[in-house]
């Protein structure tokens, strides 16, 4: 067991080294997330009270498609310089580079959507800064990429690569979308717990389920 | 060798016309014109068999999908792709018929009604299905791929139609009327055609999976033959 968590860390360590060092991903993902606020801005012409209605939404699509940058060089990456070979001998359980990826990718999403929320409490004039929401960024994250883990080392290796994720992706993670869009629209327009609370339930379930039928399949996507 | 057609296939194919011309003259003939909705309700006798079966389809891939996995026998593989294939030709025909029912009775061509959004959704995924396969050349890793897709895409349907058909509850939809409180009178020579146009779907999705099932075990003959001559 201790190795197993060892080996998860490790590899999520050394993602997160790659990362700090090159500082490619996380800045791209940022400047990509401020360009999708910014078009939403002119695609949508909104007046105060609307501007509250799509915030969530606005947000969630903003994450969701600089999700989708971080997923695809989480295995693109390897795939490319050949490492997944090195991790491959590794003497470990294969459901441990799931982890470790799981946990680079959501660390990188988070530090986005860190930066994200303040720009657009600032830019929608919306309080952004509420812990409900933060919980129901951070479940709706977890699920976004559990599933997205998966599926990215499916498109990595796959002709089309980086077209292909979304393309798998989003139809999968509807749930997702809906629960963490209605949950959050909810909390900014402080309606009553029970209804987004449903939300968070199924933001729960879709989690649950979706990482237990990950690990359970992991290891038939990378055997070689 | 699977090069010629086998008996009770060929049987299936004969069975299968027989039932479609029998089922048109059932359907517009034999059946009563209803009263709400007049001749458009036709459409339900092909309508609804071709959707709920598009759904066994996409199930037997998700089983195929799981018993690959398992045995690593590639005629399971075959099966999953085949029922692919033909769920989206069913479901295709489903959601068309739909449409064309959905005219003349609620006046528009779309709703985004729960079943109607999950059912896109639905349909969308399995596109996806054969993209993801079309972009591999190893057959393994195809394969693989391809159970792994399916079973996470038909596990998603059941989580994503409970949301949506939460969140329009919670908030009803916003075209007014409540279309899925559409009534319909049932009459027992109604019953009947409905039964025998279900048969004949089940007899039609069977011969037609067959057929793609051979279709690609014949391919993947093909290409072991053509790889075996090159080496040679």
């Amino acid at each position: 067991m201790k190795s197993y968590l060892q080996a998860i860390l490790a590899i999520a360590r050394k993602d997160l080294a790659a990362e700090i060092r090159s500082r490619e991903l996380v800045s791209a993902m940022l400047v990509f997330s401020l360009l999708v606020v910014l078009i939403f801005n002119f695609a949508l012409d909104l007046d105060k009270s609307a501007r509250e209605n799509v915030a969530a939404g606005v947000l969630w699509v903003t994450f969701t498609f600089a999700g989708t940058l971080g997923l695809n060089r989480t295995f693109a990456a390897e795939k490319d310089r050949g490492s997944l070979d090195g991790l491959l001998l590794a003497p470990v359980d294969r459901t441990a580079i799931y982890f470790g990826k799981l946990i680079s990718t959501l660390v990188f999403m988070l530090l986005v959507e860190a930066v994200v929320l303040p720009v657009f409490t600032v830019l929608y004039g919306i309080s952004l800064f509420n812990i409900s929401l933060f919980g129901v960024i951070l479940l709706g994250t977890f699920g976004y990429g559990g599933v997205g883990t998966l599926l990215a080392c499916m498109a990595a290796q796959t002709r089309t690569r980086d077209v292909m994720l979304p393309i798998l992706l989003f139809p999968v993670t509807v749930p997702v979308m809906l629960g963490a869009v209605r949950a959050s629209t909810g909390i900014l327009a402080n309606a009553e717990w029970g209804e987004i609370l449903t939300w968070i339930n199924i933001l729960v379930v879709y989690d649950v389920i979706f990482v237990a039928v990950a690990v359970m399949v992991f290891d038939y996507l990378i055997e070689e | 060798m699977h090069s010629s057609t086998p008996k009770p296939l060929k049987i299936l194919n004969i069975i299968s016309i027989l039932m479609f011309i029998v089922s048109l003259g059932l359907v517009f003939f034999y059946a009563p014109r209803e009263a709400v909705m007049g001749e458009a309700q036709r459409i339900f006798y092909y309508h609804v068999p071709s959707a709920w079966l598009s759904f066994v389809a996409f199930g037997v891939t998700l089983i195929a999908g799981i018993a690959y996995l398992r045995t690593n026998d590639h005629r399971w593989d075959r099966l999953g792709i085949a029922s692919v294939e033909v769920g989206i030709v069913f479901a295709v025909m489903a959601l068309l018929s739909g449409m064309l029912w959905a005219r003349p009775i609620w006046n528009t061509w779309w709703t985004w009604d729960p079943r109607l959004t999950t059912y896109t959704i639905l349909l969308l995924i399995y596109f996806a299905y054969l993209m993801l396969r079309q972009g591999i050349e190893d057959p393994d890793k195809r394969a693989r791929f391809g159970s792994v897709y399916g079973i996470v895409g038909f596990i998603s349907v059941p989580i994503t139609y409970f949301s949506i058909y939460l969140w329009r509850t919670i908030h009803p939809a916003v075209f007014g009327r409540n279309e899925s409180e559409t009534k319909m009178s049932m009459e027992p020579q109604m019953l009947q055609t409905f039964i025998f146009c279900n048969i004949f779907f089940m007899v039609l999705f069977v011969t037609l999976l067959w057929h793609r099932f051979r279709l690609e075990s014949n391919t993947a003959r093909v290409e072991e033959l053509r790889m075996r001559a090159s080496n040679a």
